[in-house]
């Protein structure tokens, strides 16, 4: 994709100094995108993937030896905020895409809930300039669904599509007014470009901050009914159904919903969901210590609801899992529950988080869930990512699936350390993180820009 | 001569952090307290250079003075901090305005917030106890230590068959939870009367009963909590009316004749007079209003008094 180019090729400054020739040895190679899982060996010439090496380009080639490691296509996160511009002392281009690549994630794309909000083709330039100048990742950049986000009026989507957008979203919030919603999805829908929504009825959630139910009751907390994330799913595979648009649905959490997604599906309609770590491996029962990093929108469900989660990942019912890294320094979360920001920040504990729960707990096995942050992550979008198919682009991860670790707030890469797994002894870590051939993290420190 | 067990809380923020055995430390407490000094306005010196900080982020008046009567009556000095007076509304940080008040070497530091889990999140902060004067409509420990302490002096400390019924608006109501917790603890079987959408059911997972019938609620009931009824910004959602909620569940002579003799009727105040409650009865013989509002302050004494003892501990003799 010309973007992507683009992003890795003008920001190539950081690129001067890799190898031409890249050989991965002994891993266990997974590439869900070709029914791979095998001990073997990836080979990369000038940034792309390749079958083989000859003598020459062995002898030449930088060996990186992956025993015991697993060796897949980078991780593909559809749903990060980066903050910039407007909120950089949150997170920016440099430290978020940092966050990324110590994660595993190779490949991000970034809402466009910064100040001012990406709803025109300058300020989506600007993002894609700062990606240029400061990504150690590939980012791609979505604008708003509405002027603003104020769900009123259409923002150009033909512009920023043309700006270079891969989808449109207000996400953060959710546009309440289904005439706009129609005309949105369906005005989309010439351009081919997905419209993601961020399923919230705002009327039902007025003064919510946490799940409704037994738990709200008795910590006294405004409660989040299911029925707000249910009732704009409804709507949107009702609108995808009559205008063929494709819409998709961002961080599923209720068990409702995830069935009405299911029959959806089975009728034909264009939808596609994600799922979040956090909403598949924790319930709202942590709520009880009013722990600010257990607050995000949506918020934490039931075990019900988790399983059904899992449930939907496994089924295909949910396409893909996204973190929805949200940062938000420690003196705008460091407030009474219901005055702290929603969300926590995701990207460097996707992995140990998703092998835990995914995994561990017996639900799949590790290929499943390779394509679950890989190939249908990129699918989703049509993002060119999320494979080691010859001649795709050398994005690649190595990760050590036993290595046990601390999530040690000093330790991370994203300028916020707003994460429920703050101080936690998790299980699965990146080794190296490979962008265009270009290794951008390295276990302990990523890649520096100049 | 009164001990203080095994009391190891430094604040007070829930009655449901608290056991069965340190509810009984308190009431003997209160009770002792309650014997000594009467009716009398005498003071123990027991909490004497110590001060306490009253932070009400939320206004209220009677919790309030039954706090600063509360330390006044135990010789602490006490000083009053709202929300408007505080640096709060200029966008300083609770934290840095409890670290502020520690500093000003503050011994107890006494909470009215509108945000539930602010007490527990100010204790998480600072060294001095934390007593939660309400937080939302989390809790509102002190007000239920009172009720059930009105209760006690009546049925014993064993509340064993005897049902409890609270009436009114418990979804936002921080009294309804606290003394559902307390309740329970000390044997009572608890029932929430009111319409559906301001007692949902979920509330059964607390242990109690939900029910919409008053008539049901009522025949059998032992003593009858009822709460305030607003209709404000939160609630205006939530049912039509207060004429309707009047109409509805609103203790009148007709309702109040299918209470047993001797029913005790309690109101944590301030009453709405002609919505919740009939003006009558509410000056009824049944009522127990007014003696609510005379133990709200020993049973505050009796938790400054603790809390302040499991930092620096009192010497027995000080006490009483
Ligand atoms: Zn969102």
């Amino acid at each position: 994709m010309r973007e992507r180019r683009e992003s890795r090729f003008q920001g190539g400054g950081n690129l001067v100094a890799m190898s031409k020739v890249l050989w991965i040895s002994g891993g266990r190679v997974i590439d869900p995108a070709n029914n791979r899982d095998e001990s073997g060996d990836v080979f990369a010439v000038d940034g792309r993937v390749v079958s083989s090496l000859s003598e020459e380009q062995k002898s030449a080639a930088r060996r990186i030896d992956a025993g015991g490691l697993v060796v897949c296509p980078g991780f593909v996160d559809i749903h990060v905020h980066l903050r910039e511009p407007g909120q950089t002392h949150k997170e920016n281009i440099a430290s978020g895409t940092r966050a990324a690549a110590a994660g595993g994630f190779t490949t991000v794309v970034c809402m466009p809930n910064t100040e001012p909000p990406a709803d025109n083709a300058g300020t989506i330039q600007f993002i894609k300039d700062a990606i240029a100048r400061d990504a150690v990742v590939n980012v791609y950049p979505t604008g708003c669904i509405t002027v603003g986000r104020q769900g009123e009026r259409l923002a150009p989507t033909g512009s920023l599509k043309r700006a270079g957008v891969v989808a449109i979203t207000d996400d953060g919030d959710c546009v309440q007014n289904n005439e706009i919603m129609r005309r949105a999805v369906e005005y989309a829908k010439m351009f081919d470009i997905c419209v993601m929504d961020h399923c919230q009825d705002a009327a039902l959630t007025e003064g919510s901050v946490m799940n409704e139910g037994a738990n709200s009751i008795r910590f006294g907390l405004g409660g989040w009914p299911n029925s707000a994330e249910d009732i704009i799913v409804s709507r949107n595979v009702i609108l995808s159904s009559y205008s063929g648009a494709h819409i998709h649905l961002q961080h599923i959490t209720s068990a409702y919903a995830v069935d009405i997604i299911r029959r959806a599906k089975q009728r034909g309609i264009r939808i596609t969901a994600e799922a979040s770590p956090h909403h598949i491996s924790l319930t709202d029962d942590l709520l009880k210590t009013y722990d600010v990093n257990y607050k995000m929108n949506p918020p934490l469900r039931t075990e019900e609801d988790r399983q059904a989660l899992i449930s939907g990942l496994l089924d295909g019912t949910l396409d893909c899992i996204a973190t929805d890294h949200a940062p938000h320094t420690d003196y705008e979360k460091d407030r009474e529950f219901d005055y702290a920001p929603f969300g926590i920040i995701g990207l460097e504990t996707a992995l140990a988080v998703c092998l835990q729960t995914l995994v561990v707990a017996g639900k799949c096995d590790l290929p499943f869930l390779v394509s679950l942050l890989t190939n249908k992550p990129a699918k989703v979008l049509k993002l060119d990512a999320g494979t080691l198919s010859p001649g795709a682009m050398a994005d690649i991860t190595i990760f050590d699936p036993e290595r046990e670790w601390t999530a040690n707030p000093d330790d991370y890469q994203s300028r916020s350390v707003n994460s429920p797994w703050n101080g936690q002894q998790l299980r699965g870590k990146v080794a190296q993180t490979i962008v265009a051939g270009e290794i951008v993290w390295s276990g302990e420190s990523a890649s520096k820009m100049a | 001569m009164t001990s203080t067990g095994t009391w190891t809380h430094k604040d007070f923020i829930s009655i449901e952090d608290i056991t069965r055995d340190e509810l009984e430390i308190l009431f003997k407490l209160a009770s002792s307290f309650k014997q000594t000094l009467g009716r009398s306005q005498k003071k123990l010196p027991s909490l004497r250079g110590k001060t306490l900080v009253n932070l009400f982020m939320e206004p209220s008046t009677r919790t309030r003075v039954s706090f600063e009567i509360a330390a006044s009556r135990l010789s602490a000095d006490s000083i009053f901090i709202s929300a408007s007076a505080s640096s709060l509304v200029k966008g300083e940080t609770l934290r840095d305005t409890a670290r502020n008040i520690v500093a000003l070497n503050a011994d107890l530091l006494v909470m009215r917030h509108s945000a539930p889990g602010s007490s527990l999140y100010l204790s998480k902060i600072i060294d001095i106890p934390v007593i939660n004067a309400g937080d939302g409509a989390h809790a509102h420990p002190t007000q239920a230590l009172l009720d059930c302490f009105t209760l006690r002096e009546r049925w014993g400390s064993d509340f064993s068959g005897k049902k409890v019924t609270i009436l009114g608006d418990i979804l936002f109501s921080r009294v309804a939870r606290s003394n559902i917790w307390a309740l329970q603890k000390l044997g009572a079987k608890v029932t929430l009367v009111g319409p559906s959408t301001l007692v949902p059911e979920y509330f059964s997972a607390m242990g109690v009963e939900v029910s919409h019938d008053l008539k049901r609620a009522l025949v059998d009931t032992d003593a009858l909590m009822l709460l305030r009824i607003q209709h404000e910004r939160q609630t205006s959602t939530h049912f039509p009316s207060l004429r309707e909620y009047t109409s509805m569940f609103g203790l009148n002579a007709m309702r109040a004749s299918w209470l047993k003799p001797g029913t005790i009727i309690m109101h944590p105040g301030p009453i709405n007079r002609g919505v919740e409650i009939d003006s009558k009865l509410a000056d009824s013989d049944h009522s127990v209003i007014l003696e609510q509002v005379t133990n709200g302050i020993i049973c505050r004494m009796a938790v400054l008094y603790l809390c302040a003892s499991a930092v620096n501990p009192v010497s027995r003799e000080e006490v009483i």
